[in-house]
């Protein structure tokens, strides 16, 4: 048996199916995976996202420490309660783990790690912690529901009491401490919403309470359907520790600027960028019917081969997309090698579809 | 708890195989498969004509999470498929022993059917599953 979050009876006295995800016993779905997806594009749907951990960074040089473990500059962070999505990059540029941080004070900062990855991203942490004098703490006292939707945030600050009114003023992309509970308004399916920690204890009673004001309970597959069509990477899935985020599609994310910041992982990608970075991640539409899925073969005529990281059916488009790794030079076709058949398949750019739209043709 | 007709055959891979009037076989997946496998979103039937031997994979179904193979339970000659499938894969969610029908077979040996689980049989095999 794996490890349990606070509202694993809650979940398996709800019906639902669980399976295995990263050493955790995890909802997959409660009966329909594309119900639960259609309500987050359309009204409002929760997770249990309790199997992720919240990591508090403190000490007088938590900047600096940050700064150095991240690929992404934390000294873009002028105000309290900002987040920045980050990859922490081992020596040879390879992702240990995609994460979001926050910076709460000049002392204080939480940083946010996948579950697969916890046990390995507290040891990194502490690998580094002592040269700059921080405390790490996991937050394993705090259980985490992610409510998202066009309808989530209302419905959120509804439940909120006094708290209510100062949660709708949260601005994307930040998040902010509201009595016991930590508040910020981000997600991972493209839809605005919000992402809650509270006391494990209390866990239960807010998602009954959720649940109550017609928020759907939505397990793992919605997750995952939901994050594809908003073109957001899954850690294990579209990069590791044996590829860049220059081949991941998250150039984005790494501050090359100021050229004096010396990162984890730096040279590495200093190296890849003035060779030429080989591959790149580019999204997939699969022009005929059938369903793309990670490890199948992408054939790029000419070129040469790639490999799809994911693939799903998108209950949005009702086609189906992928994340795929090829090589640079790939234009805006392929084919995809299913079952011993190669079937075309469209180039496009992330994301597939963004706060209900369908973002590609 | 699933249901499991008593008028069907079925493998213990979780397909259904019913004898019609006619002498053929229809085949489909079972309630209990299509309850684990979640909404399906494609389902690849074979060709008509095209001749099966028992146990091989004969269509896929594929659902949000993963592709799987659909076995056929006897040996013989694919003379129909359910076209419904290829526009409305969710049938087979919705009425897996009835409008959620694979394809047809005319089996080339009729005492393939008799090696096939009754629904007894079938039932303590989903159960051994669950545990």
């Amino acid at each position: 048996m794996g490890h349990k979050t606070p509202l694993f009876d809650t979940h398996t006295a709800a019906g639902a199916r669980m399976v295995d995800f990263g050493g955790w016993d995890m909802p997959v779905h409660y009966g329909s995976q594309i119900e639960e997806h259609h309500a987050v594009r359309r009204d409002a749907g929760m997770f249990d996202v309790s199997h992720m951990l919240a990591v508090d960074v403190t000490g007088a040089r938590a900047r600096e420490f940050l700064r150095y473990v991240l690929a992404n500059d934390v000294a873009k962070l002028k105000e309290p309660g900002k987040a920045l999505y980050s990859c922490m990059l081992n020596e040879r540029g390879g992702v240990v783990d995609d994460l979001i941080v926050y910076y709460l004070s000049d002392t204080s900062w939480r940083v946010v790690v996948n579950a697969g990855t916890r046990d390995k991203d507290l040891a990194w942490l502490q690998r580094f912690a002592g040269t700059y004098g921080v405390d790490i703490r996991p937050r394993t006292d705090l259980a985490m529901v992610a409510v998202q939707g066009p309808q989530a945030r209302s419905k959120v600050a509804n439940l909120l009491g006094e708290h209510g009114a100062a949660a709708l003023e949260i601005k994307t992309f930040y998040g902010r401490e509201l009595g016991r509970y930590f508040v910020s308004r981000t997600g991972y399916t493209g839809e605005d919403g919000f992402e809650i920690m509270l006391p494990a204890g209390e866990v239960a009673a807010f998602w009954q309470a959720l649940k109550s004001a017609g928020v759907r309970e939505c397990g793992l597959g919605a997750r995952d359907t939901l994050r594809l069509e908003a073109g957001m990477n899954l850690y294990g899935n579209d990069m590791d520790e044996n590829v860049t985020p220059l081949e991941s599609g998250l150039t984005w994310t790494v501050a090359f600027d100021p050229s004096d910041r010396d990162f984890v992982g730096r040279v590495a990608l200093e190296e890849q960028r003035k060779a030429g970075v080989a591959r790149k991640l580019v999204g997939l539409v699969l022009e005929d019917r059938g369903v793309l899925r990670s490890h199948q073969k992408v054939v790029v005529e000419g070129i040469g081969e790639g490999e799809i990281t994911s693939g799903t059916f998108s209950p949005t488009m009702e086609r189906s997309i992928a994340f795929a790794r090829v090589p640079a030079a790939t234009g805006d076709r392929v084919q995809v090698d299913i079952r011993g058949k190669l079937l075309p398949a469209r180039v496009v750019k992330f994301p597939f579809v963004r706060n209900g739209k369908v973002l590609v043709q | 708890m699933s249901s499991i007709p008593a008028d069907l055959k079925y493998l213990e891979s979780h397909e259904w195989a019913r004898l019609e009037s006619d002498g053929t076989v229809t085949v489909g997946i079972s309630d209990h498969a299509q309850s684990a496998l979640g909404d399906l979103v494609f389902v690849e039937v074979p060709e008509i004509g095209k001749t099966v031997e028992k146990g091989a994979a004969t269509a896929v179904v594929e659902s949000v999470k993963a592709a799987s193979d659909v076995y056929s339970p006897v040996s013989g000659e694919i003379v129909a498929v359910n076209e419904a499938l290829s526009g409305s894969p969710e049938l087979v969610n919705q009425d897996p022993y009835g409008q959620g029908w694979l394809f047809k077979v005319k089996p080339s040996d009729t005492a393939e059917l008799g090696q096939l689980l009754d629904a007894g049989a079938y039932e303590k095999v989903v159960e051994k599953e669950a545990h």
